[in-house]
Parts: structure tokens; C-alpha cells; sequence
């Protein structure tokens, strides 16, 4: 009888355009269940350490997760991974949509990528198959175009595609893979490795059943977790606002980066605050069984780029397109948001980026002969547009920014490092961390390099009595947002709580993000029972998302990383926060008491102070023998 | 009277796109997610964002009905949906042909005719609808919420006149 765990890798090889198919051993999905967590095994043991993440030796991995396709907290995620051509680091990324299911119903759970083809080829996998099509015709199109296109050739509406666009054509080191109008596998660059491999597009479609052990349960239990997920309170403000709701309690606070790092609030911000997009909104989407719904469908009616139909904007655009840059207008978001998803850029480290240059143009550090004449200043809309088009054409200044903070740091030199807002190569959303303690540990430890979506403890704001929190996290952790104490706890919870989300293939919006009351590791035993049969406790629960995140560890590791690397920028321990609330105003990061957490944090990873798993860790988790080449 | 039997109602505007319905009907029916054998899909025109919920509309003078030459499909008295009866049918495919909403499909794994049943009076996937784009409602309360809503757009010039005055 075929279970949910009966879906296939396949490898493709571009090079020689061989296809093999594997089916995945069910000791796989009890050490790692799908997703990220069979993505990062196999690229521990798929790529060789220090190769060019742009070289054809260098693995583009996708993976669904075990759950996806369920009825539930937003099952349509998908996983891509590789070695990082922006960070050298673990490259991963995680994208809604309904490209994941859709790779389910085609018969597949994973894609190993390999090689490189001659010329621009796309993937089209349907029913248990894996053809590699000629995309010259695809070439030099944008990510809408490139979808449309690809629909009409094969007559139907729809296919799902991960597609990339004009940015990872490219090889700007921060171009994305993109599905539908506005999900993206945003963060690390995996769009410029499948790019580097000429891979235009992944277009998936099937007919297959996803079976499951208990489909009457799991359909109830499915529709007790929507239930669950709406009584919470962020779930409602997100099905109305989506993650832009943040927006008006970190500006109100002075938690949102302002001018690069200058400023900690956006003051005349207010055309930023979510219910101005009531003037654009005609609705709002949700992604593949997702019941919170929190991206907005907008019509630009006015403007040198309207008439336009975009989806989003998240919390992260307003910042690297409205207060990092000092834009105060949603329009101006808007466009930028639109402009980004058409190329196929992150629109995060975007934003970052030209926040970093916006600064460096103010200090001198760059001047008018490097920024091809463009005036970067504070909030000049059409520089912010322009600099867009030039990233993602590789044009003049453009062209140096598309390498990333690491090597444009290399290359402007001056002191300019100082004023880059990143860790290990990435830069960091717009959120400002210097009040938080939890937060900024969460940036420094991420794997991927600065990273919100790793750990991000949410939860932390909302003062909860500390009781709850030793319930939630089984420690002490203060209840104060500004303290260090338990934090280190927390983000090492946080980590593992995500690592398992990520391979289980739900939304981690959903989950024990931003509300304490949503499914949590009880939640997901339950459904993974349902769906597959499997038993897991919490406590093996836990150790699948140790297990994850250590091996992600042991890559970069392998890669040359370092406790050094588990840093913040030197902004953060010697520039306080110039404004805010009297909680949050006048808050750097203490060094002392940040290396304390970060021993702490090695400490509940089982690793040693140096940030290496201990052989002991290594064996409890049956991490010793890697690389194990099972799958 | 006929007035107090419920229907399944469609409100686009409302629809979000998850396809939760979709899901859900598909494990109830069949006891897998399969979208493709779903009853109910959703439409869409993505680059626009519309998003269009598609399902049978159990008419009150079914062409399915009229033009199954083995009187295959029936009123259930119950629920009022037009239900298949697979002893009869032998897959013509006439109603799949003549129904103008495509409320009549053929199921891609076993080829046989299917439709939405209402869940036998409890449709599953206005469950999982939670902005409401489905709701299974009394027919006197549709055309109540229908006169509400057009009336709302009057009531709103009204308001806008009013205050200008």
C-alpha cells in the first residue's frame, strides 16, 4: 500500500541529461522525516566540500515536506537547497505556493540537480517522469512571463513552476527561485545556482494520490488545526494584513531599522502603516492549504509602472524598500516589490544592500563616479528603481552589488564593513535587534547566515509570565524582552522547532511563532501519525531538529566556519538605538553577556565552545559516520 | 416549500485561492488528497489574482438529468443534490459534456462519473472555508444576503451624498 513516504528522489544530471530515480528508505524519514531535513542530508553528502557554488559539481536540492499536501497550517511548502553562492555557507531556502504539492502529485518528494546543461533546458516532471526540455524560447524572460509561457506550451493552466528570472540568469548571488505571482525561495541565492547550471524553470504537474494511514482522522485533525490557527489573534491580524501588521508595533517601538542602521524608527512613516493598503488591496491569497491567507492582491492604478497586478508586500519589503532606504511611501514599495519579484531578486538583501550603499554615499565612502552618476540618497525613489534594474542586469554599480556584502566589502574597502549590516555574507531584515537579546543571538547562530527565519523566538515581546515560558522552552527564560537570561534557550528551541516545521513542510506562521497557543511538537506527532503511521514523541521530535541542525553546522564547518562567524556586526556593541520607547531607546548589544549566551547556546546544542558538536553529540545522534551516501 | 433547503453558495470575491477545498473534498471522497479528483476546484486567473470557486450547482432543472439516457442521476429528497447512481450509469459521459458549469467530472484514476454529493448534507469543504467563499446556507437567507450586499453599495453612496450635503 503506497504512503506518503513512497515518493521519490530523482537525479538529474544536466550534463548528460541522465535521469535516476531512488525511492527514499523509511529510516530516512525517521532520522530526518522530508523537507529540509532529507535536503540537508543530502547535500552533506552530495556536495564535496570547498567546490564553486557555481560550478556544475555544486547540488540545486528540493524537497517536500513530509506533510505537504494535507489540508492544514499552510502544507505547501518546499524546500531548496545548495552550498551557498552568496555565503559559501549552507544554502537553504523555503517557498510556499503550490509548486510543492504539486511535485507530490507528480510522484516526487526530492530533486538532486547536478551538472550543467549546454544550453537553457527547463525540467518537466509529471506522473513518476523527469524530462529535460530545450528553454532557449524561456531565455531573458521575467518570472511572470516564464510561468505564463511554459502554461501555454503545454496547454494547461495548472502547472506549478519554480522558475528563475533575468537576476539568476545573470548570477547575481542573490537571485531567487519564484512560483506564482509572489512566493520565492528568497534567501541565499539559490536562483543564481540554478542559473549557473542554466536551469530557466522546474514546471511540475500530476495526477498521482497522496495516500495516508488515517485519512478520516487526518481530515478532522486537519480541520482542528485551521481552527486552531485562527483562534489565535496574529492569525486574524495576518488574514487581514498580512506580516505588514508588524510593521505598526515595531515602528510605534523602535524596532525597525531606519536609514541602514542610523535610526531605529521611521518617523512620517505612517503611509507605511498595512491598512493603507486598503487603497490597493482587492483581496488577499492564501498559499496551497493555507486558511490565514496573508499576502494582499494589489492593482497599481497610477504611476510610471501602472497599471500593474502584484501580490505581497511582506513586512520584509517595507523595510529594504521603505525604512532601510528611508522611502516613506507605499507606492514606492509597491513598485520595488513588484520590480524585485519580476527579476527574480531577494527582495531582502536587495534592500539591504542598496540601504549599505545608500549609507556609504552619505559618508563618502562612495561618490557620484562609482554609483554611475546616480544620487544615492536617503528616499530617492528613482535611484532605489534604477539600482533594482541594474542589480538584476548586472549594470555598472549594479554589476558590483550583485556579488553581495562579502565581496562588494572586499572591493570598496574604507571602512565600508563597518557599516554592512550582515553575518556570514548575508544581510540581516530590517528589524532591529539591539533591544532583544534573543533575536540578535537568533541572526548570529543562524546557519544561513543573517537570518530571522531560523529562530526568530517571537514570542519574546509579548512579556508572558515566566512560568509559561519554562513550560514552553523547559528552562527559566525572563520574561523581559531586553534580558539575556534563557534566551539562549530559547533560540536553541526556536531552532529546532523550525528545522522540523521546514521538513515537515507546514508554514512556520502556523506554528509557535508569533502565538504561543498554535501547533506545536504535540500538533505535528499527531498529524505525522495520521499521515504516515509514524510514532514520534516530542522528545524524538526534538532530536530529528538537533540532528537537522547539526549537520547543517557540520557543513559549514566543513566549509571553514567558525565560532568567529557566529557574530554580529561591531555596530550592534557600540551604537545604541538613538530613539524609542524608554525600554527600547539607548539598547546595544553587551558583548560579554552576548558571548555568555552563545556558550550557553553550544552548551544545549551538545557542542563545544568553538561551536564543534562534541563526539558525543555526534554519536547520539548517529551523525558520526556522515557522509553515509544511503540516499 | 422548497424555501428552507440549503444550497451551496459561491462568493469569488471572497475566495483566497488556498484550494483547501479542494483538498479536503478529495480525502473525503476518496480517502486520498488528489485535487484532480476533487468535486469542487477553484479557477484561476492568476496573473489578475481571481480566483473562482467551481462546483456543481444541483439546478433545479439538471441538464445532467435531462440528457443521461439511463435516468442515472437523481434528485437525493434530502439534500436536494443530484446524486449518481453507478449501477445505471455506463459512463456515456453525456451530463460531463452538457453541464455548463463543469459541476459533472470524470474521475482521473478510475474513469468513472463524479460529482459534488453535499457531503450528504454537510459539505466538507465549506467546513474548510473559513473567509466563507463557500457557505451552505437556506435558500430564503440567500436571497436575503444577496439584496443585503446590493443594497450595501447604495447604502454607501447614500452615506457619501448624506455627508456631503
Amino acid at each position: 500500500m503506497k504512503m506518503v513516504w513512497s515518493r521519490k528522489i530523482a537525479y538529474v544530471d544536466l550534463s548528460t541529461r541522465k535521469v535516476v530515480q531512488k525511492s527514499i528508505p523509511k529510516t530516512m524519514r525517521s532520522l530526518y522525516l522530508g523537507g529540509r531535513g532529507i535536503d540537508i542530508y543530502l547535500l552533506y553528502n552530495h556536495v564535496e566540500p570547498g567546490i564553486d557554488p557555481l560550478g556544475p559539481e555544486n547540488a540545486l536540492i528540493l524537497g517536500v515536506g513530509l506533510l505537504s499536501g494535507v489540508p492544514a497550517l499552510g502544507s505547501g511548502r518546499c524546500d531548496v537547497a545548495a552550498k551557498s553562492p552568496l555565503t559559501g555557507a549552507v544554502g537553504d531556502s523555503n517557498v510556499g505556493g503550490f509548486f510543492g504539492p504539486e511535485l507530490r502529485f507528480a510522484g516526487f518528494d526530492h530533486l538532486v540537480i547536478t551538472g550543467r546543461a549546454e544550453k537553457p533546458v527547463y525540467l518537466w516532471i509529471h506522473d513518476g517522469e523527469v524530462e529535460v526540455r530545450d528553454a532557449m524560447h524561456l531565455w531573458g524572460k521575467d518570472t511572470f512571463e516564464t510561468q505564463t509561457t511554459i502554461r501555454e506550451d503545454n496547454g494547461d493552466e495548472e502547472i506549478q513552476c519554480l522558475v528563475i528570472g533575468v537576476a539568476g540568469e545573470n548570477l547575481v548571488r542573490f537571485a531567487n527561485m519564484r512560483t506564482g505571482m509572489k512566493n520565492s525561495a528568497g534567501r541565499t541565492g539559490m536562483g543564481c545556482v540554478m542559473g549557473s547550471k542554466n536551469l530557466k524553470a522546474i514546471a511540475v504537474r500530476g495526477a498521482t494520490d497522496l495516500e495516508f494511514t488515517h485519512p478520516s482522522e487526518l481530515l478532522e485533525c486537519c480541520k482542528d488545526m485551521n481552527d486552531m490557527i485562527m483562534s489565535t489573534k496574529w492569525a486574524r491580524a495576518q488574514s487581514k494584513w498580512g506580516t505588514m501588521v508588524i510593521f505598526s508595533h515595531t515602528n510605534t517601538t523602535g524596532m525597525i531599522r531606519t536609514r541602514n542602521f542610523q535610526l531605529n524608527r521611521l518617523e512620517g512613516g505612517e503611509d507605511l502603516e498595512p491598512e493603507n493598503m486598503d487603497r490597493y488591496a482587492i483581496g488577499m491569497a492564501g498559499c496551497y492549504g493555507c486558511v490565514v491567507h496573508c499576502r494582499h492582491r494589489y492593482v497599481l492604478k497610477d504611476g510610471p509602472y501602472a497599471p500593474l497586478y502584484g501580490e505581497g508586500p511582506e513586512y520584509t519589503s517595507l523595510g529594504a524598500f521603505g525604512t532601510m532606504v528611508d522611502c516613506k511611501r507605499m507606492e514606492t514599495v509597491l513598485v520595488a516589490n513588484h520590480l524585485v519579484n519580476k527579476y527574480g531578486l531577494d527582495t531582502l538583501e536587495t534592500g539591504a544592500l542598496l540601504a549599505w550603499a545608500m549609507e556609504l554615499y552619505e559618508k563618502g565612502i562612495l561618490n557620484d563616479k562609482m554609483t554611475d552618476g546616480l544620487k544615492l540618497d536617503w528616499g530617492n525613489e528613482e535611484a532605489l528603481f534604477e539600482m533594482i534594474h541594474k542589480i538584476a542586469n548586472r549594470d555598472g554599480f549594479g554589476n558590483i552589488l550583485a556579488d553581495g556584502f562579502r565581496t562588494v566589502m572586499a572591493k570598496i574597502g574604507k571602512g565600508s564593513e563597518y557599516y554592512a549590516i550582515q553575518v556570514k555574507g548575508m544581510g540581516s531584515l530590517h528589524s532591529d535587534e539591539r533591544p532583544t537579546p534573543s533575536f540578535a543571538l537568533g541572526i548570529a547562530t543562524s546557519t544561513r547566515g543573517a537570518d530571522h527565519l531560523r529562530s526568530r523566538p517571537a514570542i519574546d515581546l509579548y512579556g508572558l509570565p515566566e512560568e509559561l515560558l519554562q513550560e514552553i522552552y523547559g528552562g527559566p527564560v525572563s520574561s523581559d524582552y531586553t534580558s539575556y537570561e534563557g534566551k539562549s534557550r530559547m533560540v536553541w528551541w526556536q531552532e529546532l522547532l523550525y528545522a522540523v516545521v521546514d521538513s515537515i513542510g507546514l508554514c512556520k506562521f502556523q506554528t509557535v511563532f508569533c502565538a504561543v497557543h498554535a501547533p506545536s511538537w504535540g500538533e505535528f506527532s499527531k498529524l505525522i501519525h495520521l499521515a504516515s503511521g509514524m510514532e514520534f514523541s516530542r522528545d524524538q521530535l526534538m532530536e530529528i531538529g538537533e540532528r537537522i541542525y547539526t549537520i547543517e553546522r557540520m557543513f559549514n564547518i566543513r566549509e571553514g566556519f567558525t565560532r568567529k562567524d557566529d557574530a554580529l556586526p561591531e555596530r550592534f556593541f557600540k551604537q545604541p538605538t538613538p530613539i524609542g520607547l524608554p525600554i527600547v531607546k539607548g539598547k546595544k548589544i553587551d558583548k560579554e553577556k552576548f558571548n555568555t549566551m552563545l556558550n550557553e547556546y553550544y552548551v544545549l546544542h551538545g557542542w563545544d565552545n568553538n561551536g564543534d558538536p562534541t563526539k558525543e553529540t555526534l554519536e547520539k545522534l548517529g551523525l558520526h559516520k556522515e557522509p553515509t551516501h544511503i540516499i | 416549500m422548497l424555501v428552507l433547503q440549503k444550497i451551496l453558495l459561491i462568493d469569488p470575491e471572497k475566495c483566497t485561492g488556498c484550494r483547501l477545498c479542494e483538498s479536503a473534498c478529495s480525502i473525503h471522497q476518496d480517502k486520498v488528497c488528489n485535487p484532480l479528483r476533487a468535486r469542487v476546484h477553484v479557477v484561476k486567473w492568476e496573473t489578475a489574482g481571481l480566483y473562482i470557486p467551481v462546483v456543481c450547482q444541483q439546478c433545479d432543472s439538471p441538464i445532467c438529468e435531462t440528457v443521461c439516457p439511463l435516468r442515472a442521476i437523481k434528485r437525493d429528497l434530502k439534500t436536494e443534490a443530484m446524486l449518481i447512481d453507478h449501477n445505471l450509469c455506463v459512463g456515456c459521459r453525456l451530463c460531463v459534456q452538457f453541464c455548463p458549469f463543469g459541476g459533472v467530472e470524470i474521475d482521473v484514476k478510475t474513469g468513472k462519473i463524479i460529482k459534488c454529493d453535499l457531503c450528504g448534507g454537510d459539505p466538507v469543504c465549506v467546513k474548510f472555508c473559513d473567509p466563507a467563499a463557500l457557505q451552505y446556507v437556506e435558500a430564503t437567507r440567500v436571497n436575503m444576503m444577496k439584496r443585503r450586499s446590493a443594497a450595501e453599495r447604495f447604502s454607501e453612496l447614500m452615506r457619501k451624498l448624506l455627508a456631503t450635503i
